[in-house]
């Protein structure tokens, strides 16, 4: 096995221009599961902070810049990534940080998706080398761009099957002033995501809804200037009263939730294959109902639901046919893929654009199908 | 802007081609009279007209289908159409094309309000989408400023915006799920009423493609609750730098309005002339609107005006109610009509970083010196979407070019200061040969390949998008497939 890093664009240009064989995408290696030796390409010397304006939300990095250096630089300005990437290093038992590439590679978005948007919403522009060593641009540093094809989405979720990523810029936002949490408990289920829903009907902005199946809590995120969330906090306090027992998170206890939640801590204790279902909020219950986990939470207003199964799993098998996706983010199996296996008409075009981009199949073959 | 020359061996084949499509399609759905065929001849961007061969207006997705697949064999090319109301010449048909337009399906299929989404046929408008679900107190997000003609095919096509967008993003993030039909009429479904993708993001690509890789009859689109209020504040700046970096002060301090509206002199006079509206007379100025209570919203406003006030502003109104607010949008939202009242224009669509708005002001003002044509800019500040409104004479000789030069002129500054040439209006034809001011040809070989995928015969809206002389190779294989 060996590791190649390149320290620039024309250096990554030429390794993939040279490559004659199967090679694995590498950021900070804190997602990616996987058993066979194989060649690997690191962004890891590709790092540092290209470009930063405050007062135009947006920053341009180098892909393998650590998360953390660049979350710490944001925090400096009172700024974020708003859509919160969870990370998967404490779960998958990774030392290091992940990269802000490998965090758009593989469209990695928590708890603020159903209200400020995915991590492919925030990324507005990269520069890639495709699977032959052409440099490609697309996108750029600006908000609206609609010039040409957005192969930006495209690249956003490709986990590295098209190209390999030498800098992203993206959009950042000013950070909350306060964050208050309403709790709610004893709550089933069913009764978890009608209140969800509720919430999420209503016009008070609520940034994060997540419940937890062990404790039976319902977790309502708020934030924003003082006074709003004070008032937006107590407007829903009412419209969930039927729900009984109330609790309010205060900001630092809120701030603890939120980011141990982006650990995927509720399922740090299990051993098992851990998955990730997206389906319509109104069918996460029966949804989680037949994947049979042991344990797990619903977040996105319940339409994504983690939880785990014993080790080598056909979480398809039980679901059957149904709307939305599952992906198993840890665990390894020769005969369950990864991903979910797309209807025959978009598989021939997703096989259709790695031929394109990617014609020797070279850069993480089989990963996506 | 050149178009290629049609081909006369499809154009002689016309009777064939209809008698084809009318084997399979209702009798009502297909246009073959010259006269009636004029009323296609064109989009919003009216310089440039060409009647296409025929038109076809179908119902249903497989009816769509039916017509693509018969475009396809017969290898004919096809122009598809929404409203017809873009800007950058997305519409624009050739005479040896078949347009196809979903303006007949109008249909709302689903209305969900548990989950937050409606699915729709994407020949409604923009507007009826959201008059659809506000019974409910939902509305659907992006707002384009044609939002009463323009419909969501076209929404979804170039990827539009609006003026709200800096709060609530642009059609991409509103879309979950399409019914897509290929030019070989394979209707495929993307997405749905999940978030995000079991694979590769196709809806992310199919989003802001202009018709090249498909006809979307179908779309699931995210609604939101609507706010309890919304309210804006005008302020008047004596000079557009001051204005600029008052824009960039508001983002900074973590106030996100849902609109930040800022219009020039030429443009404040214009409108305030045309709509009564009341504007100050000054250099610029900044239409801010937040949303939420009342307490909420006065709140956000008082933060505003108390950063606008550190930039010495010459005028700060803020609406105390629906009718103030009214006021305070009505010269904005006339504010093409009024220019269009002084003169012919031309509608520019540039975005630059927010932070290179005094300079850029600037440069166009010494262009337009240059040009000898006066300029007017209004546009959303926020996200740095530029829209200067170039005026000219349509009727004198000459004139149309050099405002077609000077616009280049413009768009290339953008790109230049690290924007774009178009950030909601898409290229169309009418950025199409400036393309490689902003993409190297790798960049944009890398786009045309995406195209490969889905159209090979690039037999679908081929002629846009992509400098002619970049596309010409695939568009040659289909002269090529024409002949055999």
């Amino acid at each position: 096995m060996s590791l190649f890093q390149p320290t620039d664009e024309q250096d990554l240009s030429d390794m993939l221009r040279s490559a004659d064989a199967p090679v694995r995408v590498l950021g900070g290696d804190t997602r990616g599961e996987y058993s066979d030796p194989a060649t690997q390409i690191s962004t890891a010397k590709m790092s540092g902070i290209v470009d930063y304006v405050p007062g135009a939300l947006t920053m341009i990095a180098k892909s393998g810049t650590p998360l953390s250096e660049i979350e710490a630089l944001l925090a400096k300005e009172g700024q974020q990534l708003a859509f919160e990437p969870y990370r998967l290093g404490a779960l998958l038992g990774r030392k290091g940080s992940s990269t802000i590439g490998g965090v758009f590679a593989t469209n990695a978005s928590g708890s603020r998706r159903i209200q400020a948007g995915a991590a492919r919403d925030f990324l507005l522009g990269v520069r890639f080398v495709d699977g032959e060593g052409h440099l490609i641009k697309n996108g750029g540093r600006v908000m609206k761009n609609v010039t040409g094809y957005d192969l930006v989405k495209l690249m956003c979720g490709s986990w590295g099957t098209l190209g390999i990523m030498s800098e992203v810029a993206f959009k950042t936002l000013p950070a909350p002033e306060l964050t208050q949490t309403l709790v709610l408990h004893q709550l089933d289920h069913a009764q978890a995501v009608a209140a969800m829903s509720q919430a999420l009907g209503s016009s008070y902005e609520v940034s994060g809804t997540v419940y937890l199946c062990a404790t039976q809590s319902l977790y309502l995120r708020v934030e924003g200037f003082s006074n709003s969330v004070s008032y937006r906090v107590t407007a829903l306090r009412a419209l969930l009263g039927e729900y009984g027992e109330q609790e309010v998170l205060d900001h630092d206890a809120s701030l603890a939730f939120w980011s141990d939640l982006r650990d995927v801590s509720p399922l740090k204790e299990d051993k098992g294959d851990i998955w990730r279902i997206s389906v319509q909020p109104s069918d996460g219950v029966e949804t989680f109902e037949r994947a049979g986990f042991r344990t797990g939470f619903y977040d996105w207003s319940g339409g994504l639901i983690w939880g785990s199964v014993a080790a080598g799993t056909d979480l398809r098998a039980r679901l059957g046919h149904f709307e939305g996706h599952a992906t198993r983010l840890r665990g390894l199996s020769e005969t369950v893929p990864k991903f979910q296996p797309q209807p025959e008409a978009l598989a021939r075009l997703s096989q259709g654009l790695r031929k394109q981009f990617d014609p020797r199949g070279l850069l993480n073959p089989g990963l996506m199908g | 802007m050149q178009m290629p020359k049609a081909d006369l061996a499809i154009i002689a084949r016309k009777s064939e081609i209809l008698a084809r499509l009318a084997a399979v399609l209702p009798q009502d759905s297909i246009i073959s009279d010259t006269g009636e065929l004029r009323a296609y001849e064109c989009d919003a961007l009216s310089a440039y007209r060409c009647p296409p061969l025929l038109v076809v207006l179908p119902k249903t997705t497989e009816e769509v289908a039916a017509a693509l697949r018969i475009c396809n064999e017969l290898r004919v090319p096809v122009v598809p159409r929404g409203a017809g109301t873009s800007l950058a010449g997305g519409a624009l048909p050739t005479a040896d094309c078949v347009v196809i337009g979903v303006a007949r399906m109008t249909e709302v299929l689903e209305a969900d309000y548990d989950n937050r989404y409606i699915r729709v046929q994407t020949g409604r408008t923009n507007l009826s989408v959201s008059d659809a679900v506000s019974e409910h107190d939902f509305f659907y997000a992006p707002d384009p400023s044609s939002q009463l003609a323009c419909a969501i095919a076209g929404n979804i096509a170039m990827n539009s915006g609006g003026a709200h967008c800096l709060k609530y993003g642009v059609t991409s993030n509103n879309l979950m799920g399409v019914t897509l039909v290929t030019m070989t009429g394979e209707i495929v479904k993307v997405g749905g009423a999940y978030l995000d993708s079991e694979g590769l993001d196709l809806l992310g690509l199919i989003c802001g493609s202009e018709g090249q890789l498909g006809i979307v009859t179908e779309a699931t689109l995210r609604i939101l609750p609507k706010p309890e209020g919304a309210r804006p504040v005008l302020i008047g700046f004596d000079s557009n730098e001051v204005a600029g970096a008052c824009v960039s002060d508001i983002i900074k301090a973590g106030v996100l309005p849902v609109a930040i509206e800022f219009m020039d002199r030429p443009c404040i006079r214009a409108t305030d002339a045309f709509s009564g509206a009341g504007y100050p007379d000054c250099m610029a100025l900044l239409i801010v609107e937040v949303e939420g209570s009342e307490a909420e919203i006065e709140d956000q406003l008082n933060r505003i005006i108390q950063i606008a006030e550190s930039h010495d502003p010459v005028e700060v109104r803020k609406a105390r109610d629906a009718q103030d607010a009214a006021r305070i949008w009505l010269g904005r939202k006339s504010a093409f009509g009024a220019m269009g009242q002084i003169n012919d224009y031309m509608c520019l669509d540039g975005t630059i970083p927010v932070t290179e708005l005094p300079f850029v002001l600037r440069r166009i003002g010494e262009l337009s010196q240059e040009f000898g044509l006066d300029v007017g800019n209004v546009f959303h500040a926020g996200d740095g979407n530029m829209h200067p409104l170039i005026l000219y004479n349509a009727n004198k000789e000459g004139e149309l070019e050099t405002c077609e030069a000077f616009g280049a002129e413009i768009l290339k500054l953008c790109v230049e200061v690290g924007g774009c040439l178009t950030g909601e209006h898409g290229v169309g034809i009418e950025k199409r040969d400036l393309m490689s001011h902003q993409f190297s040809q790798d960049d944009l070989e890398a786009q045309m390949r995406v195209k490969d995928v889905f159209d090979p015969a690039w037999l679908l809206n081929g002629a846009k998008v992509f400098p002619l002389e970049a596309s010409e190779r695939r568009r040659l294989d289909l002269a090529r497939y024409a002949a055999e």
